[in-house]
This record gives structure tokens, sequence and C-alpha cells, in this order.
């Protein structure tokens, strides 16, 4: 029998920002960090303001500048997007107002929202952290507790420093083995996907584990994180380690001094212990991980780079599914058609998924000394300014420049469309982004999810392609 | 925030599953600082004709004249996935719609629901089929009714499906209240919690 006393990882956190328990299995939880962007945030800021409600402990609510903002060089308040605009003035106001820091259009510090907030040591172990963004998910790599919420409960976050929360489910998600060349984080996570359906982790909170996450460096477990919520997690998170507190070491907001030996020996302690049960349980065998990507218009639609189309599954009530024959009508492709012969118009490197430095030294791996093929436009995204300046101190700019890649300021840019800017109607685009939904990335733009070491390989051969060759 | 405690309307069919807040309100659309005047974006990609454009599209089933004042819809697996944009529940609001009847939701989209006083309900795909399927034969008299206080969902043929949803989510509903005045209610409590916190993870201060 087990220890009745074990807990998960999500239990402890959960269990130490418990305020009250509310009715049923939910609770009044504490929030320790709250970020915000200018797409969402704005609203949340204005409509506070407008209620007369103030941000209680403004120091720890965190805004930028990434969503809308455009990422031509020399950029300003200006934006492709009509309005767009609006939303950074209003940001900027709403800010200043309410005495929160605003990593704003040409700040040093300025980038993507889950890429700066580990980069500068704001996400830590062991804390709630929410922002209105599905994908901050992905800063559970560190071993916090990190959801996306919508623009009200951000609201209630920054004017209670509370949020009332549903008890989610525990899952264990087990990588057992290590990665094959050329295999990332990306492909780990499409593939959980592609096995076990886009909704397969809804009304869970999921660990990830195993050697292969052992193994992985934090940036690439940030990655793994940020699509749990393409899973329909509540969220994804995994025990803090040595690798996550050496990569926490001397950040700008991460502990220092005294408390910096109290909260290591505090993240010391945030793990599932031995006996502790989780509510389900899946367990992948990475030996059968390839570079993956996906065919369709739902992260679920994940293949290995050597498959073909499948045929569309049939229904319980025996009729094909209708969101299959929607998705190959959209994307035009059919059954069996080989993946890697699908031509493509557009090549994108960039997102909270993956624009950080070891994604663009991935990617220049494969792209140094080549050319990305004729006709294929192709711009590559870094995260955030910091992750731009590094990459160009290390010359990745200049591999990707030369072989062809356009390359921009930080921001979420093409990972969607938001009126702005797009490859174009019906232009079939491999992407490093997390969603492949119908029309994200422009009216009706075709997107193939893939890791930035696919994306490259793919932009070098003008078509769909597997990275494995080019190394 | 209005109650919700029982509704009757007609519902509409969208039995796909994975429908994403991308499509129910794409970014375009979302083109204010506001939370208001989103209603028109409201499905825009499948709506209206083209991109941006205002032009309807006659295929799509809330244009279809038997549809007309839609006030629940019917959907698959995985309803607001995706984005956490709540400009998608608000568009839905705008638009008229009470309750979302569907085999699962996005949590982020169905924790937004709850905030705005519309209904989402959870129940086997199987049944929505079949409520699908009795809805279609003629929207306008065979007609969904939703009781939230006994939880169930009546067809027109009377047929009566009871549903789950939280109690605290219940009450928020039930009670039309707003989540930020009923915590202030704690406030003491959370000042406390706070006080004691900051003791225990003093680099979180």
């Amino acid at each position: 029998m087990s220890n009745s006393t074990a807990m998960t990882l999500f239990e402890k956190i959960w269990q130490q920002h418990q305020v009250e328990s509310l009715d049923g299995d939910a609770a009044l939880i504490y929030i320790d960090r709250i970020f915000l962007h200018e797409r969402t945030g704005s609203i949340a800021l204005k409509s506070l303001a407008s209620d007369g409600r103030k941000v209680v402990n403004p120091e720890h609510v965190f805004c930028t500048m990434d969503h809308i903002v455009d990422t031509f060089p020399g950029r300003n308040d200006t934006t492709l997007m009509p309005s767009g605009t609006d939303f950074i003035l209003a940001t900027r106001e709403s800010c200043k107002e309410a005495g929160i820091r605003l990593f704003d259009v040409n700040d040093p510090q300025q980038g993507i929202v889950h890429v700066i907030s580990p980069e500068l040591g704001i996400v830590q172990p062991g804390c709630t952290l929410v922002c209105p963004d599905s994908h901050t998910c992905s800063q559970g790599a560190l071993g916090a507790l990190a959801w996306g919420i919508g623009s009200s409960e951000a609201e209630h976050a920054m004017a209670t420093k509370t949020l009332r929360v549903n008890k989610p489910k525990t899952m264990n998600v087990r990588f057992n083995g290590s990665l094959s060349k050329a295999v990332t984080a990306k492909d780990m996570i499409l593939h959980l996907i592609g096995q076990y359906g886009a909704a397969g982790g809804a009304g869970y909170v999921i660990e990830f584990s195993g050697k292969a996450v052992d193994e992985l460096e934090i940036e690439a477990r940030l990655t793994l994180c940020n699509m749990a919520v393409e899973f329909s997690a509540f969220s994804g998170l995994i025990a803090p380690d040595q690798k996550t507190i050496e990569y926490l070491r001397g950040k700008e907001h991460a502990p220092s001094g005294k408390n910096w030996d109290a909260a290591v020996s505090f993240w010391n302690q945030l793990y599932s212990d031995k006996d502790a049960e989780f509510d389900s349980i899946i367990e992948i065998d990475c030996q059968d991980i390839c570079p993956t990507i996906t065919w369709g218009t739902s992260p679920q639609h994940a293949i290995a780079v050597t498959d073909t189309v499948p045929e569309p599954s049939i229904n319980g009530n025996g009729k094909v599914s209708e969101s299959v024959l929607r998705a190959m009508h959209y994307m035009q492709v059919t059954p069996n058609t080989k993946l890697t012969d699908l031509a493509i118009d557009g090549a994108f490197i960039g997102s909270c998924t993956n624009s950080r430095i070891s994604d663009l030294r991935m990617a220049a791996e494969v792209l140094k000394g080549r050319k990305v093929a004729v006709g294929v436009k192709a711009i590559c995204v870094p995260g955030s300014t910091l992750v731009k300046q590094q990459a160009e101190a290390e010359g990745l700019d200049k591999i990707f420049i030369e072989s062809g890649f356009e390359w921009r300021e930080a921001g979420c840019s093409m990972c969607f469309y938001a009126g702005g800017e797009t490859f174009g109607h019906q232009k079939r685009v491999v992407t490093s982004t997390n969603r492949n939904f119908e029309s994200r990335q422009g009216p009706e733009t075709r997107s193939h999810l893939a890791s930035p070491a696919t994306v490259a390989a793919s932009a070098i051969a003008g078509h769909l392609a597997d990275v494995r060759e080019f190394l | 925030m209005d109650k919700f405690t029982q509704h009757q309307g007609v519902a509409a069919p969208l039995m796909q599953s994975n429908i994403d807040t991308d499509v129910i309100i794409p970014s375009r659309e979302m083109k204010r600082v506001s939370k208001i005047g989103l209603g028109e974006g409201l499905f825009a990609n499948r709506r209206y004709t083209l991109p941006g454009g205002r032009e309807p599209n006659p295929d799509f089933v809330l244009n279809k004249l038997e549809y007309e004042n839609t006030s629940i819809l019917l959907s698959g697996k995985n309803f607001g996935c995706g984005s956490s944009r709540e400009h998608a529940v608000w568009a839905l609001k705008e638009y008229g719609i009470k309750a979302i009847i569907a085999a699962g939701f996005g949590s982020i989209f169905y924790n937004n629901c709850i905030r705005n006083g519309i209904l989402p309900i959870v129940l086997d795909l199987i049944v929505i089929e079949s409520l699908s399927a009795e809805v279609q034969e003629n929207p306008q008299s065979n007609q969904i009714c939703i009781n939230l206080v006994k939880q169930y969902v009546e067809s027109s043929n009377g047929k009566c499906h009871s549903f789950d949803i939280k109690p605290a989510q219940k009450v928020m509903l039930v009670e039309g209240l707003d989540a930020i005045d009923v915590t202030l209610k704690m406030k003491d409590e959370i000042f406390q919690f706070q006080h004691s916190y900051n003791k225990d993870f003093p680099w979180l201060n």
C-alpha cells in the first residue's frame, strides 16, 4: 500500500499555495507572479482600473510587448496590424498607472513572455505564475505551477493575489530511454499528442519525467511543457534538478545572497514522492519517436516525417470523422501522400515554443553553408532581444541571413496572424510554432508544425524534409 | 453578471471536434482594447465569404434562417481549445449564446465561460449527436431546455440528460456573482496567509 502522505510535485505546490478550500475540490490559490502582454493584459488592466480596483502587489506583476508589436528591424509603436498601436499605447499607459514593470517595445529585455520570464529568473521552482496566455504552461519546465488564464481571471489575480481554482487530476507522462539523433523536445510533445489526441490531457496537470526528460536542457524542457495546452492539459511541469538550479543562478530576478541558499534547499524538496500516486500514467518509449510533423489542422495530426497522411478514421457511429475530412480539404492533402512530397512556400522559426538560443543553434547547424530553396520565404524571429543579441554574438544571424532567412526583432510574430503579417493565402508553411489551426498564421494559410531543425531542413529542401539527411 | 438558472432556446450543431478559439474569433477580429463589439467577429472565417469581409456565407449553420435566434451550441470534443483569448467568450455572449453543450472543453475557455455567465455543459458525444439529429429536423420547434439548478438538459422529445458542474462554479452562475467581490470577502484570510508565506518564502516577496 502506498504511503498516504506521499505527494506528487503538483500536490506539494498546491498545498503550499492553498489559502482556503472552497466548495468541492476547488481552492483559493495564492499567486506569486503574474505576467501580462499587450494583447490580453491591456484589457485586463483597463477593466480593473475602470472598476476602481487596484493591483495589490504591482511589484509581482510583469508585462511585455510581444503579441502585436511588429518584428521588422527599426520597428516602433506603429504596427502592420490595424489598430495595433492602440493596444501598445493602452498597455504602456496602464502599466505606468499601476506601477508594473513593462518590457517595452525597445527595452533590451523585451521578448516573448514565456521566453523572458525564465531568461530573467522571474519564474522559479515551486512558485505559482499565471498569465492571460495559454502557453503559460511552458514555464512549468522550471518546476513552477504556471498556467494560462483569461483576462477576467488576470483581473482577479491582480486584485486579490489569488485565484479560485478547481483542483486538476494528476497525470505522469514518462519518456523512457533516450532520444535518437535529431529528435527534439518538439518531436516528443508532437508524438505524445499524435498518439493520445488533442484532448488527451483534459482535466489533468501533467508531470513530465523519465530519462529523456532528465537529459533535456532547460530550454528544451520549456518546449516540452509549452505544448501541454495543445494536449488540453491544465498545465505541465517538470521537477527541478541541478540543471534548473544552475540555469537560475545569477539571473536578475532569481534569489540572491542568503535567500539563494534557502531557495535552493526548498527547491531540492520539489519532486514527486516515490510512493505518490497519479490519477493517470502514460509511458512513451523514446525509441519510437522520430522527427515529427503535423499534416492537418490540429496538433493531434502529428506523424513521423517518414509517414504518409493517414486514411480518415471512422467514428463510433460508423461515419468518417467530419473534422478529419475538413482538415484534409483545408490542408489540400490526401491519404497516403508522403509528407516529404509536400512542397512548401514558407518556413518560420520562432514563437514561445522554439525561439530560444538552443533552437537557433540547432537550426543554424542545418543551415550553415546551405541555401533556402528558390521560392521559399523563410523568416527567423528570436524569442527575445537577449536571445537575438546572443545569437548575433555567436554569428548565427549571419548563417541565417546567408542561407536566405530574414532576421528579425523579437516577438510572437507570425505564430499567429493579428491582421498583420502572413505567408499568404493558401500558402504551405513549415513552422516551429505550436498551432496549425485553420487560418492561425493568416487567412487559409496551411501550417505544418515541426522542430526548428526540421523547419531548417525543409526550407533548404523546398519541401517537408527529414532533418536526419542534413546532419 | 446575469443569473443563470434555466434556459430554453434554439440549438445549432457544430459537430466537429477541436473547434478552437481562433475559429470562434480570429485574432484579426480583436480590434480594440475592449470587451464589446466582438459579436460581429464570431466565427468570422466560417460565417463570412471572405477574410475580413461581412458577406454571410449561406452554408454556415448560424446564417441559415432555420437557426435564427440560436442561443445554444452543440459541438464535439475539446470545444474552445487553443488560445486563452476571452474575446471568444465575449463574442459568443454578444451574439446571444447562453450555453454550449460539448463532449469536452478547453479548460481556460471553460473558466472564461463561467466568468461571463455562459454555461458550458459536458455530455457524452453520442448523446450530443442524438440531440443534434433531433434539432436538425426542425431547429425552431425542437428547442433544447437547460436546467442548471437541477443539472439536466431536456430535448424536445422529453429525454433528460443530467450533467456535472463543480459546485463552486455552479453557485457563481446561479447567483450571478462577481468572483472578485466574492474573493475579496476573504481579504483578511488572504492577508494573513501572505504574511506567513512571506516569512517562509522571503525570496518570493
